[in-house]
């Protein structure tokens, strides 16, 4: 078969009939694909947080989110055992990262202190340095902060006067490690007396006026039980 | 040309990496370890297959005037199925390769095998160059993430060698991809000659 030849009717026809085929073959793969994709972030979630608390037969409530006090996104996962609360997960943000912010999951007990941690995102930290974070402070080795409890235990890097040995040559990254976990901490011990859904406590925030107005509509309860934690 | 030939010839005297010189920034940027380069070679053998035979299937239905955005729309879109699928199937390597994935289409090497191998030869021809080339650029992505995770961290595909405290950390970092391509284009070259 000879050419095409280069006339405007040819050109426009080859090109949108290509265009048409492979828009139509992407929305047919984009089908095809969409569950999983969502299964399978699903999944690395439901694993980090099985990693982080610990247990058999735990059952994980839905994500809360909530703003930490850097301004970022962090989501509370409460872990129970027939009815039981074993620990939270919270996936806490830092910004402070060497190339970036860094994103892990933190698994606390009732009391507070770290069941175990899983870094979900340092791919902007330097290979061989801070990229060694998901295993650098983990049980048994040299930053080893599992079983510690911010609330007691002085959780920075030794250089500032903390009790944990950064990781070698990646101070930066390391001290954006603990600034997650400080964020996750922050939103833990929040966690125990906040009893206000998210988009409510951020309607607050937002609007920053007395109790009453912030609540304007809310049954009476929950009004009291918001303004008891606003105060 | 045989089939065969035109495999081999791709693996070896067409050696997108080490004799043509193409799509350095993938070669550069992906093989902090031997798997991430494997990983990145066979999404870039895939597309380089699918895209070299459909546009060889095409060749004649496509004006000359409008070639380049009738080719880059097919091989946009096959990267683009790929991505899905990884995202899908494997989302660790999705997670490894990151951006790069999404960047095979302007890989040099997938428009350059369009431009001057799919549009001249017969759909199976051109598959199998896209065959040839793909394996080619996985092999030499391979290898150059061998070198670097084996003298940067100690280990072969993850497996440790010798400990990690006596890597030196530069073969992970920038730097080393540099070095380790050069040294590795010139004993391919060395070998190559020889023959």
């Amino acid at each position: 078969m000879a050419k095409l030849e280069n006339s405007t009717k040819n050109m426009v026809l080859s090109l949108t009939a290509i265009t048409l085929v492979v828009g139509a073959l992407l929305g047919l793969v984009n089908a095809v694909t969409k569950e999983p994709i969502e299964q399978a972030k699903a999944n690395k979630q439901s694993a980090a947080i099985s990693a982080v608390v610990p247990g058999e037969g735990n059952e994980i409530s839905k994500g809360e989110i909530v703003t930490s006090s850097n301004g970022e996104e962090a989501v509370v996962f409460s872990v129970t055992n027939n009815g039981q609360l074993i620990g939270k997960a919270i996936r806490a943000v830092s910004k402070n990262g060497f190339g970036g912010k860094i994103t892990v999951m933190f698994g606390f007990d009732a009391e507070g202190n770290i069941l175990g941690y899983s870094v979900l995102d340092c791919s902007n930290e330097t290979p061989g340095l801070g990229a060694k974070m998901p295993d650098w402070f983990q049980k048994g080795q040299k930053g080893d902060v599992i079983g510690k409890n911010p609330g007691k235990n002085n959780m920075h890097v030794s250089k500032d006067g903390g009790e944990v040995d950064a990781i070698t040559a990646a101070t930066i990254s390391s001290r954006a490690f603990l600034d997650a976990l400080a964020q996750a901490y922050g939103v833990f011990s929040g966690s125990e007396v906040v009893t206000t859904s998210a988009s409510q406590q951020a309607v607050a925030e937002e609007v920053a006026a007395p109790c009453e107005e912030a609540c304007d509509g809310c049954p009476k309860a929950e009004k009291e039980e918001s303004c008891h934690n606003e105060n | 040309m045989s089939k065969l030939g035109i495999i081999i010839n791709g693996l070896i005297k067409e050696n997108p990496t080490f004799v043509l010189l193409l799509g350095m920034c993938p070669t550069l940027g992906t093989t902090s370890s031997a798997i991430n380069g494997m990983s990145m070679g066979l999404a870039t053998m895939a597309v380089l297959i699918c895209s070299n035979f459909v546009i060889s299937c095409l060749k004649n239905l496509i004006p000359d005037k409008v070639h380049i955005p009738c080719y880059i729309v097919v091989i946009a879109g096959f990267v683009t199925v790929v991505q899905l699928l990884l995202k899908a199937y494997a989302p660790a390597v999705d997670e490894k390769l990151g951006l790069f994935i999404p960047l095979i289409v302007v890989n040099c090497i997938v428009l350059g095998r369009a431009e001057s191998f799919a549009a001249k030869n017969s759909p199976v021809d051109s598959a199998c160059d896209g065959i040839g080339i793909g394996l080619g650029f996985t092999c030499a992505l391979t290898l150059i993430g061998l070198c670097r995770e084996l003298l940067g961290a100690g280990t072969v595909f993850g497996a440790s060698i010798y400990p990690e405290q006596f890597g030196a950390l530069t073969f992970v970092l920038a730097p080393g991809a540099f070095i380790t391509l050069g040294f590795l284009v010139a004993i391919f070259n060395k070998l190559t000659a020889k023959k």
